[in-house]
């Protein structure tokens, strides 16, 4: 189990190295996406101003508090609490996210499926699982909103933040075909027979 | 005793923003329990982290996690009590709405077809108020819960047969905290329904995710059963965050309602890890605060 400091953008090659069960800790650049945001740009042809080439995204949607625009915070925003949602429900987007905009890691929370696995596989790519509902510790490790796009769709915008030391986070799913999840949920199901006949159910 | 509608605005706003910001000693002391038997290597540096994120919540008196949820407001009324039962609704409603522009709070509430967020936190239907009455004297309270949508997401109901039995109930339980996995950020309070009618069923559930940690089911039935599937629940492997380990749950909590003679309803809905409630309660002593 290795540890990697990225200074994003990445390389293929990099992002190759990776195994399930090594952790991550990135700096310098992250976007921020979520449900609407990705909605808009592949269900609906809109383009980011970004370029996210070799670049890290997050599932999340921030609290922000609108200062205008300063030197300290030249999006205008402040972060007050900035966390992870939940994966799943962006598995379809992983794949044009990743053929389209050169996306290479994913993060979030709880996972993602078959779909983000081949891609990961086929286009070099991985899925760092950082702790969902720790997000006041997630904030400290974000310096500052940069920029921000697609806007209208706040709090559901494309935050880009200036980060520092963040993570350590672990590889839960590499382009190689590991992946955590279904290993436990492989682990989970088999114990299901037992637990439900300690339940004393008959027809288990 | 006479509301005073003023004071229950602005403890509307101040609970919504104290259940995002502390956590409740119960669940504190569940983290600890948990972390005390996590065997899992894995397991345990999740849950170091999520214990860590409550610790700096609080020192920066910051939200414990971004989802600041569906906002839900849950009042009892006792007797005595004199209130405008419309102009309170509409004073949760101004003092939810509020706390998310004065703090402020990301607002997660959208029109479900629009897909339009006021930035209020508020919509059609929106805060949840669901009111109750009491036999304690001269005593209102309001129990803020934000409800996250990790946790949410993941909401089962199975109109199950008469003929299935208590087997077919404590199945689906099981069943649905497999299918939950990690995506409703676990450990969670698995909460279950029992009864009812198809809507009482799935609010049952709800009261049962959201309810403090060591409470019991009224209905001896149902706290022997909850009893029983907690003792087995961490037995899955599914552990925090769906990577492994035995803290899948702090505990599977049942409520349970009558219901019909061709019926066996069981809902589950969970609450993730980060189980916030607050609460504010009006008494002839003044307003208090507490969970």
């Amino acid at each position: 189990m290795a540890h990697y400091e990225f200074d994003m953008p990445v390389t293929e090659q990099q992002i190759r190295q990776v195994r399930v069960n090594d952790t991550v800790t990135l700096n310098k650049t992250l976007y921020g996406i979520r449900d609407a945001t990705q909605i808009h740009m592949f269900d609906h042809g809109r383009k980011t101003r970004f370029d996210l080439r070799g670049h890290a995204v997050v599932h999340t949607a921030p609290n922000v508090r609108w200062v205008g625009e300063t030197q300290a915070a030249p999006s205008g925003y402040e972060p007050i609490c900035i966390g992870t949602t939940t994966s799943a429900r962006m598995e379809r987007f992983t794949r044009p996210l990743m053929e389209q905009c050169g996306v290479r890691i994913i993060i979030g929370k709880g996972g993602l499926f078959a779909a983000s696995q081949s891609a990961f596989k086929d286009i070099g790519g991985i899925y760092l699982a950082i702790v969902g509902g720790a997000a006041a510790l997630e904030t400290t490790w974000i310096e500052q909103i940069e920029e921000v796009d697609l806007d209208d769709l706040n709090p559901e915008s494309l935050w880009k933040f200036r980060i520092k030391g963040f993570g350590p986070l672990l590889v839960a799913m590499d382009s190689h075909g590991g992946n955590l999840y279904t290993e436990v949920n492989k682990v989970a199901r088999d114990n299901r027979a037992e637990v439900l006949a300690a339940l004393g159910v008959k027809s288990a | 005793m006479k509301i005073d509608l003023q004071q229950i605005e602005d403890a509307s706003k101040e609970i919504y923003i104290r259940a995002l910001k502390l956590l409740p000693p119960d669940i504190k002391e569940g983290f600890k329990r948990l972390d005390a038997t996590e065997t899992n290597a894995t397991g345990k540096a999740i849950l170091g982290t999520m214990i860590r994120n409550i610790k700096v919540a609080e020192a920066n008196t910051n939200l414990l996690c971004q989802d600041t949820g569906i906002p839900i407001y849950n009042v009892v009324i006792g007797t005595g009590v004199e209130v405008d039962g419309y102009a309170l609704k509409q004073a949760i409603i101004q003092g939810c709405a509020r706390a998310t522009k004065e703090h402020p709070l990301r607002s997660s509430v959208v029109h479900p077809t629009t897909r339009q967020n006021e930035h209020t936190s508020c919509g059609r239907g929106v805060p949840v108020i669901n009111i109750d009455f009491s036999n304690e004297n001269n005593m209102l309270s309001m129990e803020m819960i934000p409800k996250g949508s990790g946790s949410e997401f993941n909401s089962w109901l199975k109109m199950a047969l008469p003929a299935d039995g208590i087997d077919a109930i404590k199945t689906f339980v099981i069943d649905c905290v497999l299918e939950a996995g990690g995506k409703t950020c676990p450990p969670t309070i698995v909460g279950v329904g029992v009864g009812g009618t198809a809507d009482l069923c799935v609010h049952l559930s709800k009261v049962a995710a959201t309810r403090a940690l060591g409470t019991s089911c009224t209905d001896p039935e149902g706290a022997k059963l909850e009893k029983e599937l907690s003792g087995v629940v961490n037995k899955l492997g599914v552990g925090p965050q769906g990577l492994g380990g035995d803290s899948t749950a702090f505990a599977v909590h049942v409520e349970t309602a009558a219901t019909h003679i061709t019926l066996n309803p069981v809902a589950v809905n969970m609450q993730c890890h980060s189980a916030r409630r607050s609460r504010a309660t009006f008494t002839p002593l003044g307003l208090s605060y507490g969970f």
